[in-house]
């Protein structure tokens, strides 16, 4: 191969060939489609589209391709990826049937230009060079838009999980829950703070009773972060109760030697309610034992 | 700046207007230490709603206030941290420990009322149910 770089390029017959190309391929349209997609049945990447969803996507993405390689632009290709990407990542197709299809595609290109030119070596290196860097930058633009839809989603449901994860719940005037499920760290214990600093100046609380049941571990970091936010509340006139400190984490705060005495615990979320209640001075009794 | 302090029943409150310099803090303790001892004060509530900064010397000056009116015979209470001015504290390691928090002036006076009358000298009848 390394003959091929003493050519002289020769601008104009390559733009030439580069026509011959553009022209062949459409030509042989049809029946190169057709061999991609039985190609791309035979290796199962076409699981869960509709013989009309196969068709008319593998002709736009044929042309796609092709018009590619006659302009010299990628717009086209950029516009396409970005929706089928999106689409293709709604409808749960993995990303092996997307870049599968496409390598299966540039296979199928390569296999008719090998074909075409096999009497003339010369001319067949020239042809790839015309047309690998094409069908590599097409590859690359759907793989980009492909991931970057996925990192999308992700971002998407990240921040979703953010607002839903950290509800501040009023159970009786002046008293607030905030149970926390799944694991905190800076940021969320950060908004975790703010979010339950406005909650109680907006419903004027004077207890907190905040949950742990549902955090798996606990690191010094998170254990200072509720040190910190039990300050602040006591700097709002509200006191805090934390509740639901598993025995695993409960071992893990004395192994590491962060001092939690500072904060009223109670066993559950029930006892820590009671004891909430105690200090606003609830007393909750049941209709018959009143009766009685 | 002057802070003004008002005598309601047997408590004062001192209800921070704006902004106060270093100078203008401890103008106001010191006024706070003579007049609750002038006005036999058994509360004092310092507002700070409108602070939206506490610093470590606002702090450490509030700290030693609430020591010299508790040598004077009165507690004290802060009342109107805000959720912002509260979390910057924290992050910089200030907890008033030790002093009276409450959340708004109402929340302090009804604080006060409770703590003084547990001290076994209110003669007050109108105290609230908790």
């Amino acid at each position: 191969m390394d003959d091929k770089t003493t050519f002289p390029a020769d601008t104009s017959s390559t733009h030439a060939l580069q026509r011959e190309l553009v022209r062949h391929l459409r030509d042989m349209r049809e029946s190169l489609r057709l061999e991609w997609v039985k190609q791309m049945t035979a290796k199962g990447l076409l699981a869960g589209l509709t013989p009309a969803e196969t068709e008319s996507e593998s002709i736009t993405i044929y042309d796609t391709c092709v018009g590619c390689l006659d302009t010299g632009r990628y717009d086209a290709a950029q516009d396409y990826a970005r929706r089928m990407a999106e689409r293709g990542v709604l409808r749960a197709m993995t990303s092996e049937q997307i870049l599968g299809g496409m390598l299966t595609l540039r296979d199928v290109y390569g296999r008719t230009l090998a074909d075409k030119y096999q009497g003339d070596m010369e001319r067949l290196y020239r042809a790839l060079d015309i047309y690998e860097p094409v069908a590599n930058k097409i590859l690359s633009i759907i793989a980009i838009a492909f991931i970057e839809e996925r990192e999308r989603i992700v971002r998407q449901q990240q921040e979703a999980i953010r607002e839903l994860s950290t509800p501040v719940l009023q159970v009786r005037p002046g008293l607030l829950i905030l149970p926390i499920i799944g694991v905190l760290d800076s940021l969320r214990a950060r908004q975790l703070t703010e979010q339950l600093l406005r909650a109680i100046r907006a419903n004027r609380a004077k207890m907190i009773v905040i949950d742990m049941t549902g955090v798996p571990a606990v690191d010094s970091k998170v254990a200072n972060h509720l040190l910190q936010t039990v300050d602040a509340c006591r700097l709002m006139g509200a006191k805090v109760i934390v509740t639901g400190l598993t025995p695993e984490i409960a071992q893990t705060i004395v192994t590491i030697g962060v001092d939690l005495s500072r904060i009223v615990t109670v066993n559950d979320l029930q006892g820590g309610l009671e004891e909430a209640e105690r200090l606003l001075g609830y007393r909750v009794i049941a209709i018959h034992e009143e009766a009685a | 700046m002057q802070v003004p302090i008002l005598k309601q029943g047997e408590f004062l409150i001192a209800s921070i207007q704006s902004a106060l310099t270093d100078t203008d803090l401890l103008q106001l303790r010191d006024n706070l230490v003579q007049r609750a001892g002038d006005w036999r004060a058994r509360g004092v509530i310092i507002d700070v709603t409108v602070l939206d900064v506490m610093d470590s010397f606002a702090c450490r000056t509030l700290r030693a206030l609430a020591q010299m009116l508790k040598l004077r015979g009165a507690e004290t209470v802060i009342v109107g941290v805000q959720p912002d001015v509260a979390f910057a504290m924290v992050q910089l390691g200030l907890s008033l420990e030790g002093v009276m928090t409450a959340l708004d002036l109402e929340e302090g006076m009804a604080l006060l009322q409770r703590q003084t009358q547990r001290g076994g000298h209110n003669v007050r009848s109108s105290a609230r149910a908790h």
